[in-house]
């Protein structure tokens, strides 16, 4: 009986010393993820140091940006990726939701599987195929066609004024709003989809057609979940960077006209990095990092909580 | 409000819902013809073979970049691929409280992190202290993109797996590392495997965290520890540059990385339609 009951435990306790081992390994690679994070913060802050300490909070009021000189104002950066954010939302949210509605509520199963496999593509399409499409094919569209008609018809605005370049805010908006609608998309759809059926049948059974059941029952029921989605697009295209460098014009100036050419903090450090050279400008750049990583991480973050909030089975990736 | 005008409001709504989708979704179309019709026409068999011209000079091909960043992608997935995977194995399968939504939430977060910053990150860690730019720096910086997406692909197919598979198991007399080992993984490694798959396409094209890291090279590259030239950068390069033949190979280009990319996904997304590999319970 005894022999029995050792032999019984011996195994038993080196599969729990197997399983001590694998939970660690495995928590090893876990803690790994939040290391990396870390690390990021750690050397975007250590990075930026001589830019912080010898301009101070100067650095984000300042348009002033003279390499040569050693000034450095990220104004004009901050204002390009976040007006060019803008006006590809402004198109893209719209169409995005738009589109999201018809493939949860209207289009029959298979369709809209289908059709979202496509908008999925449409989401790994990588960013410098989109620049290069936009430097042949948008930019001379705008130029020839939408610009000058802008200018003609709306030319009494701010917004439309000044010679017509093709490579610019409106440009550059208009190639984000494309590469930030598949997000919206595929995660406005999901939130459409979590929402129970019966509150659509209780707002038909009560008379309402079907566009007033979806606009005002399914959509505020979603609400959180779209503008989750909308977050997201939006951090996506504060951080976009090859395509919109490609497009914007490159001008570190602000323009109330978004037919004249402009920058971005991430398009920025694409062109300057391998470039800076002294003390103070390789720092700037980086400070201008870490100003694009806080813009994005409070936005994504956001986002992230809200899809969480709606459907409620932890963050799914778009 | 009459009857007539609330359906004239539901048919013209609904249409404009029908709009919108095709608006979206004929840009995929759009954006394919492109590259199709341009690429497909400066696409020779130079393209694949011979090494970039110097400025100015027709003909040449992209053949280093070619091989470059298929080396530069390899060492990061070699890298990216066994973290993120047992990170996703602790996110799904020793879930402590506190702890496992962290790394999950940071993840999420690492995953968005806009991808040119990521490029300032294996800059400060692997250029500045080497002094040089080199294809191993971008591998890293394209490691650290792709862990985060493998971890929560992991984890959200190992979810799949049905509960009763892991109490099988577990009543069976398997101690908890056997259970994952050799039930848990197996059932979801068709998504798992898609997920990688996914992964690497998405890393494969991504030139902004290369700009500073990989940097460019006209030449053979070879070893990884010096400067390397990578299809995505080339792109990039070709595209912005004034001469007319380079355009044309930035096309060819563009047709090349958006094949691999899009057969990558659709055979990833084929082999998902199946199904995780054993049925629901």
């Amino acid at each position: 009986m005894a022999t029995a009951v050792l032999e019984a435990r011996k195994p038993k306790i080196s599969s729990q010393t197997g399983d001590t081992i694998a939970r660690l390994v495995v928590l090893v690679f876990a803690a790994t993820v939040l290391l990396i994070s870390v690390l990021l913060v750690y050397e975007l802050w250590i990075g930026s140091a001589p830019s912080r300490h010898s301009l101070g909070w100067s650095f984000l009021f300042s348009s002033m940006w003279n390499p040569v000189s050693e000034q450095f104002g990220a104004l004009p950066f901050i204002y390009g990726t976040v007006i060019t954010s803008f006006l590809a939302l402004l198109i893209s949210v719209p169409l995005g939701v738009g589109a999201a509605i018809f493939l949860s509520e209207m289009a029959p199963a298979g369709v809209s599987n289908g059709l979202t496999f496509l908008v999925e593509l449409l989401a790994a399409i990588p960013s410098v195929i989109y620049g290069l499409l936009a430097i042949f094919t948008l930019v001379p569209l705008m130029r020839t066609y939408v610009e000058p008609f802008l200018k003609s018809t709306l030319g009494f605005l701010p917004f439309f004024q000044g010679p017509v370049i093709g490579r610019d805010f409106l440009t550059a908006g208009m190639i984000l709003a494309v590469m930030t609608f598949p997000f919206i998309i595929s995660v406005s759809r999901e939130s459409l989809l979590a929402v129970p059926r019966d509150q659509r049948e209780a707002a038909l059974a009560l008379g309402a057609t079907k566009w007033e059941t979806t606009w005002k029952v399914v959509v505020p029921y979603a609400k959180l979940g779209i503008i989750g989605s909308i977050f997201l697009g939006l951090a996506r295209a504060l951080g976009e960077t090859m395509a919109v460098t490609m497009v914007i014009g490159n001008d570190p100036s602000i323009h109330a006209s978004l037919l004249a050419p402009g920058y971005s903090i991430a398009a920025e450090i694409a062109n300057d990095f391998t470039e800076a050279t002294g003390s103070v400008f390789p720092s700037a750049l980086v400070e201008l990092g870490l100003v694009l990583f806080c813009l994005t991480i409070v936005i994504n973050g956001l986002a992230r909580l809200m899809i969480i909030a709606t459907t409620r089975k932890g963050s799914k990736r778009p | 409000m009459l009857l007539a005008w609330r359906k004239l409001v539901n048919n013209v709504m609904l249409g404009l819902m029908g709009v919108c989708t095709f608006l979206t979704i004929s840009t995929l179309f759009l954006i394919l013809g492109y590259l199709l019709y341009y690429g497909g026409s400066s696409l020779d068999w130079n393209f694949f073979t011979k090494l970039p011209l110097p400025t100015g000079e027709v003909g040449g091909g992209m053949a280093n970049a070619i091989v470059g960043s298929m080396q530069i992608i390899a060492v990061a997935a070699l890298i990216g691929i066994p973290i993120g995977f047992l990170a996703g194995v602790y996110l799904s399968e020793f879930e402590d409280k506190g702890f496992a939504p962290l790394v999950r939430y940071t993840a999420d977060l690492l995953n968005g992190v806009p991808s040119v910053i990521i490029g300032i990150l294996a800059w400060t860690l692997v250029v500045v202290p080497t002094k040089h730019f080199s294809g191993f720096a971008g591998a890293i910086a394209l490691s650290v993109m792709l862990i985060p997406i493998v971890t929560r692909q992991t984890e959200q197919f190992l979810r799949e797996v049905p509960m009763s598979l892991r109490e099988g198991a577990l009543a069976l007399g398997a101690s908890k590392w056997k259970m994952i080992a050799t039930v848990v993984v197996p059932a979801g490694s068709k998504g798992i495997l898609t997920g990688m798959i996914l992964g690497v396409a998405r890393i494969a094209g991504e030139a902004a965290p290369l700009l500073f890291t990989a940097l460019n090279n006209q030449f053979w590259g070879g070893s990884l520890n010096q400067p390397t030239a990578t299809l995505p950068l080339m792109i990039y390069y070709r595209a912005i540059s004034p001469y007319d033949d380079w355009h044309r190979q930035a096309w060819a280009a563009g047709l090349v990385l958006i094949a691999l990319v899009l057969i990558a996904n659709v055979s990833a997304r084929l082999v998902l339609a199946r199904g995780i590999s054993v049925p629901r319970g």
